[in-house]
């Protein structure tokens, strides 16, 4: 693989990553807790679907084979996709969405952080202009995961379970794949050795800040990254794609 | 969830120099969540630079039946208006 096409997986991992997880947001649309979470959840469904954009457009130019975002968005098959496990797992209820949130952000807010400093300018524009929006969201998730733990016995119930299955996909955030050792070595990414203490220490932080236990499970499930998915990807990509699907090249 | 959530004032300013303006109201548990909702409920169009939150309880506020008369003595008193004055032609921006 050249640099142009290592490039490219990159991209299109990165902007999985938003897209699934502003997809999974969105399903919020209408129907938050309260209004005025239900408009600050779809906020931040939108700011990661512009965030997908921002890689996938990048993603398209960097193949350059004529495919738009939208074409890499909407018609790839599902083992084609990179993003993590752990923005593919239902919402469930507030408690899960706010726990899968939290737990991407911690990992997303220090990933960005290295990213604008990348050797890769196209990169390092898109980290920069990125990071404004993942430091809101994680002041968001943050203090909403401490609100609900240290909160009245049933949300601090809820929380913590929300924690516990969620925990086994937080492995494959920090574990490298062949592809970003590859790009780690010309400095494009970081090494994620290098952000695994510090995704560690703010989670056991604002945790202990939210009387919540961090679970002990030795198990960590992986393989988003390679394209092996969970159960619930081909639902949203059902979803997700079925407009274009139906209607290809279809446009607001 | 909302209904024991109090109400707060929500007021923005829109760019430095211009003083902070009543944007309407919302729903939060504390102040810090008050802020954090504003930000996303009247900022989100690139309105403000600035949010204000006060609980709408802590807000005393005239009554209506008293407009008359806190209100009506000033509509007949004209020469409280600077208009009266002859400006030289010289001054603009007046």
């Amino acid at each position: 693989m050249n640099r142009q096409e290592a490039l490219f997986h990159y991209a299109l991992q990165m902007g999985d990553n938003a897209l699934i997880i502003g997809q999974r947001l969105s399903e919020w649309c209408g129907h938050g807790p309260v209004l005025e979470q239900d408009i600050a959840i779809t906020n931040i469904a939108l700011d990661q679907v512009g965030q997908a954009r921002s890689w996938l457009q990048y993603a398209a130019e960097l193949e350059g084979k004529g495919r738009s975002e939208d074409d890499l968005a909407y018609l790839r098959p599902e083992f084609e996709y990179r993003n993590v496990l752990l923005v593919e797992q239902p919402n469930t209820d507030w408690a899960y969405t706010i726990v899968r949130q939290f737990l991407f952000d911690v990992f997303n807010f220090y990933l960005h952080a290295e990213l604008q400093h990348s050797t890769d300018s196209g990169i390092a524009s898109i980290a920069e202009k990125s990071l404004k929006e993942i430091t809101y969201h994680l002041r968001f998730s943050s203090e909403w995961v401490i609100r609900l733990g240290d909160g009245t016995a049933v949300s601090h119930r809820k929380m913590q379970q929300a924690l516990d299955d969620l925990w086994m996909f937080t492995g494959e955030l920090v574990e490298m794949n062949e592809l970003e050792t590859g790009l780690a070595s010309s400095g494009i990414v970081p090494d994620l050795e290098k952000i695994k203490p510090l995704f560690e220490a703010r989670v056991a932080k604002i945790l202990e800040e939210a009387t919540l236990i961090k679970p002990e499970s030795p198990y960590m499930q992986k393989g988003g990254k390679q394209g092996l998915h969970s159960e619930y990807m081909g639902f949203i990509l059902a979803e997700m794609q079925s407009l274009q699907r139906q209607h290809p090249g279809l446009k607001w | 969830m909302s209904k024991d959530w109090p109400l707060w004032e929500v007021f923005i300013r829109s760019k430095n120099g211009l003083s902070h303006k009543h944007a309407g109201s919302l729903h939060a548990a504390d102040a810090e969540m008050a802020i954090e909702n504003a930000r996303d409920v009247y900022t989100r169009r690139n309105e403000g630079v600035s949010i204000w939150v006060v609980e709408s309880s802590h807000i005393t506020a005239s009554n209506p039946e008293e407009a008359e008369s806190l209100f009506d003595p000033a509509k007949d008193k004209v020469y409280r208006h600077p208009t009266f004055y002859d400006l030289p032609d010289e001054v603009t921006h007046i």
